[in-house]
């Protein structure tokens, strides 16, 4: 019924609308077809003026309302992530500039120049050194942008540092899972072939290298202010694995592998604190369309101190273990293993 | 009958008796070889399937703006694919993808060059029809065979292709990884064959035609922009198309005959596939070798018509023009070498990456010079605001919006934080969607007189134009803040994330605009059908004082464009305000006294 009433009342603006439409046609015909064109001209004029003010008011005032709900005050949550800020910031005042600057002048050109008996139109069809300037100037600018773009780039991108701990990322249609080296810091050899219900990821466990390797679902575990280089894979569409808080994304391909790496910089604990939001979570969204659950591909990352980190780790059994526990080495001699993670100085 | 070696002949000797021979209404109306007719063809083609890819968007976006909401009425609409009144995901990814598909190509590809390359180039040119008619024929024939085939896509049991409209595989070649890759898909690839056939012979007959049947005294240097701009889209159109089919070839032969030209290391539903060593990032390159080009061949024609229409309605020459040339030039020689630009994050080498940095980055120094070129034009001049000059205004307004935030995506830095969220949505629906819209409208409001010798109603045009400007920018205006909170694109549902869910008012706000600027394009397709039959009559051969040729044909030219002799061109296009003399057409002999000028 509500629709029906909507569509009705879109029905009758129309037939108002056509009505008046029609009406000022033929009461232009009797005014005078140049007059009513001078009376349109000014009046669009006006508007063009009242547009330009009203939109740089509502840029303003957008700007009021959303500002605080992106990312930027609560600041990058990894160490890569704040050069990216940094860029984002330079290239806001740049273009920001140069926005409100040629907007001004097509609105107030617009404006100023509408038709008028006595103004005669410049005959003016070229000018080289205007042309050489705002080719120039632009190109001066964009330099600057890219030369910064490029530095922070090849930084980001470049390989991760030797103590990055490193983290195998695996999607699929619609989850994550992520599976640790162990104490040998080597991934077991996987081969997609040897996938089945229980050993999701086909790894080879005849690799002696898998003996070690964790294997956990949706929730990833990271320490923070140390480098966390991701193995990304992919088991049949393109993912990709999204990390707003952390300013990071790189695809997941079937049969490509890929990496990313970053320093987180501050935990999730801290992070509640800070947004004074209990229910705070770095999640992992899909960042590439890769099916009907798309949008609910989600993953979340605990960013906690090294001490927890290495309790958690400790924790975990090895999914060679858990798949074949008569086989593997006694508890005790695999949590030895599992703590050498990493070296444990205290304790 | 070689009509190109007859209406060459005629137009030497006596241009009457060719255009005398008896028409039916088949060939007059559905296999016609006029341009002018074969452009109404297009653009009335291209208006119904605006109308339908507007639509979607209204219904995706009730999804997104009221994700709590059930509307009963939508199942009854769409059957099983709104059970309980509510979308289902596949259905949303499939109206999506349909969306995306029938704007980029059929709407701003088909409707925007196909409508004014065949309209305006013979006319602009001074020939009498494009160099082959039967081709041209041709070329809106196949469009509209890719139109059915699409369109009943629409119908097919699983639905039409979902998986966007880059329709990368493995998604797009797995029948067992989502409904929309399933017949809907093939027919998708199939559609898409048959229009670029089409895109083909259109382009070429638009090549040959601008370079081999201009009028006499007609130079490069003296066409008018809208042709060096229609040039460079069909010349884009021709070397990028001919990729997409090869990619879309082997995307077929992947699906149905078992290949792995894309496909490697796939578990899909419980099943380990046999296929080993293909790439799915090779197809992306594929895609978007075409797919760039592709935006400048959408936003070039606009670009040409805006220039021109700014030009005639400023009364004032454009400023620059030979800047404005080199510029679209420049524009349509890097569009080639930037395409992966939209592969940032797919693991490419970075080194690669930054060499598409710098290329991508460059293409802002000639859009930088045309916006500047533009806003001098409108310095001093003596502005009609016509709704085809609102419009034009407007795009450059967007132009500029939309081309800054591609500063922002082009630096790859950026991108890692900005890719696949709502800020690449806002960049290129602002730059590429409503700008070339805008001058779509620019150029129906400016050549509606000599289509169909009726003037559109002013009143509803402007009451179009200030609906359409105002809800564009608040449509895509606040989708940066969005983006910048990494909230991704192609979401159905937003609200079990803790990081995106705070956008949910925004985002009803943005539907319901959405709304209101689709019914407001209804008032434009009123306006645009009442007005070719009832609309007030042209009385006078050149309505808006323009210097270009189309201008000196009769107010109903018919088939062969001039009843006598084909004007000879003494001059640029662009000779307004000159010697004290309001505007100086392109056919009248240059005096002896008059200052040099371009």
């Amino acid at each position: 019924m509500k629709e029906f009433l909507m569509i009705a009342l879109g029905v009758l603006v129309f037939v108002v609308i056509f009505q008046i439409a029609k009406a000022s046609e033929y009461v232009s015909v009797l005014k005078g077809e140049d007059k009513t064109r001078r009376q349109n001209n000014k009046i669009n004029a006006f508007f063009l003026l009242g547009f330009l003010i009203f939109g740089l008011i509502g840029a303003w005032y957008c700007n009021e309302l959303y500002y605080g709900k992106t990312l930027f005050p609560q600041g990058s949550a990894s160490v890569e992530g704040e050069k990216i800020d940094t860029m984002l910031l330079i290239t806001i005042a740049i273009t920001g500039v140069v926005f409100v600057i040629t907007q001004v002048l097509l609105f107030w050109f617009s404006f100023k120049y509408q038709e008028k008996d006595d103004r005669k139109a410049f005959y003016f069809p070229h000018n080289t050194k205007l042309e050489l300037i705002w080719t120039t100037v632009p190109a001066i600018f964009l330099t600057v942008l890219v030369v910064f773009g490029l530095k922070y780039w090849f930084k980001i991108t470049g390989d991760a540092p030797k103590e990055a701990i490193v983290v195998e990322v695996t999607g699929h249609q619609f989850a994550w899972e992520f599976r640790y080296p162990g104490a040998d810091k080597v991934l077991g050899k996987k081969n997609y072939k040897l996938t089945t219900a229980k050993n999701s990821l086909g790894v080879d466990f005849d690799d002696p290298a898998s003996a070690d390797d964790i294997h956990v679902n949706t929730t990833l575990h990271i320490p923070v202010g140390v480098p966390v280089k991701m193995v990304i894979n992919s088991q049949d569409v393109i993912h990709d694995v999204g990390l707003p808080h952390f300013r990071m994304k790189m695809d997941a391909v079937p049969g490509i592998p890929t990496t990313q790496w970053f320093t987180p910089k501050i935990t999730t604990a801290d992070m509640k604190k800070k947004t004074g939001n209990p229910d705070f979570n770095f999640e992992i969204a899909c960042d590439q369309l890769c099916g009907a659950s798309h949008y609910a591909m989600r993953g979340v990352i605990i960013v906690e101190t090294m001490e927890e980190y290495k309790k958690w780790l400790a924790e975990q059994k090895s999914e060679y273990y858990t798949l074949f526990p008569e086989k593997a080495p006694a508890v005790d001699s695999l949590n030895k293993q599992i703590t050498q993670v990493l070296p444990v100085k205290d304790k | 009958m070689s009509s190109v070696a007859t209406l060459q002949h005629a137009d030497v000797h006596d241009a009457h008796h060719e255009h005398h021979h008896h028409e039916t209404f088949i060939t007059k109306y559905v296999f016609s070889q006029d341009h002018k007719m074969i452009a109404k063809q297009f653009l009335v083609t291209g208006i119904i399937w605006a109308i339908i890819g507007g639509l979607f968007s209204v219904v995706f976006r009730l999804q997104l703006g009221y994700p709590e909401s059930t509307f009963p009425w939508l199942e009854d609409l769409l059957g099983h694919w709104a059970a309980g009144g509510k979308l289902k995901p596949e259905f949303y990814y499939a109206l999506v993808t349909m969306h995306g598909t029938i704007l980029v190509f059929f709407v701003l590809t088909a409707g925007l060059s196909g409508t004014f390359a065949n309209f305006l180039i013979p006319l602009q040119v001074g020939a009498r029809d494009m160099a082959s008619p039967m081709l041209n024929m041709l070329s809106y024939w196949f469009f509209f065979l890719s139109s059915i085939i699409m369109f009943s896509s629409l119908f097919v049991q699983t639905g039409p292709a979902g998986g966007g409209w880059t329709i990368y595989p493995p998604l797009s070649a797995l029948g067992d990884a989502s409904s929309g890759a399933k017949i809907g898909m093939d027919l998708w690839l199939v559609s898409m064959a048959m229009f670029i056939v089409s895109a083909l012979l259109g382009g070429l007959n638009y090549i040959t035609t601008i370079l081999n049947m201009r009028t006499k005294g007609m130079s490069m240097t003296r066409l008018p922009l809208t042709i060096w701009a229609l040039f460079f889209t069909a010349v884009l159109g021709v070397l990028s198309f001919p990729v997409l089919l090869s990619g879309a070839i082997l995307l077929l032969f992947d699906r149905n005959l078992g290949t792995s030209f894309f496909l490697s290391d796939i578990v899909v539903a419980g099943k380990i596939l046999p296929n080993e060593g293909g790439s799915a990032i090779l197809f992306q390159h594929l895609f978007w070798f075409l797919g760039h080009p592709e935006v400048y061949i959408i936003l070039l024609p606009a670009m040409g018509m805006s220039s021109e229409i700014i030009s005639v309605n400023s009364r004032k020459p454009i400023f620059g023009y030979m800047a404005m040339v080199g510029s679209v030039f420049a524009i349509a020689i890097l569009a080639f070498l930037v395409w992966a630009h939209h592969m940032f994050v797919t693991g490419l080498n970075p080194f690669l990456g930054s060499v598409f940095v710098l290329l991508t980055l460059l293409i802002a120094v000639p859009s930088a010079i045309k916006v500047f070129n533009w806003l001098t034009t409108l310095w001093r001049a003596k502005i009609r605001f016509t709704p085809a000059m609102l419009f034009a205004i407007g795009f450059v307004s967007l132009f500029i919006s939309g081309g800054l935030t591609g500063i922002f995506l082009g630096n790859s830095a950026l991108d890692l934080h900005l890719h696949d969220t709502y800020f690449v949505v806002a960049h290129f629906h602002i730059v590429m969607g409503v700008a070339s819209f805008f001058g779509m409208f620019a150029g129906v409001y400016h050549w509606f007189p000599k289509m169909f010798g009726r003037y559109l109603n002013n009143t509803m045009a402007f009451i179009h134009f200030w609906i359409t400007m105002i809800g564009a920018y608040l449509i895509f205006w606040p989708m940066h803040y969005e983006g910048l909170a990494g909230m991704p694109r192609r979401y159905y549902d937003y609200s079990s994330w803790s990081s995106f869910n705070m956008f949910n008012g925004l985002n009803e706000f943005i539907s319901f605009v959405a709304m209101i600027v689709f019914a407001a394009q209804l008032l434009f397709v009123f306006n645009f059908f009442y007005s070719m039959f009832k609309g007030r009559k042209v009385t006078d051969t050149n309505p808006w004082g323009a210097n270009t040729l189309e201008w000196t044909t009769p107010i109903h030219p018919g088939h062969g464009n001039w009843p006598g002799e084909i004007p000879e061109v003494f001059r640029g296009a662009y000779d307004y305000a000159k010697d004290g003399k309001e505007f100086i057409p392109q056919d009248v002999p240059v005096g002896d006294d008059e200052t040099k000028g371009h």
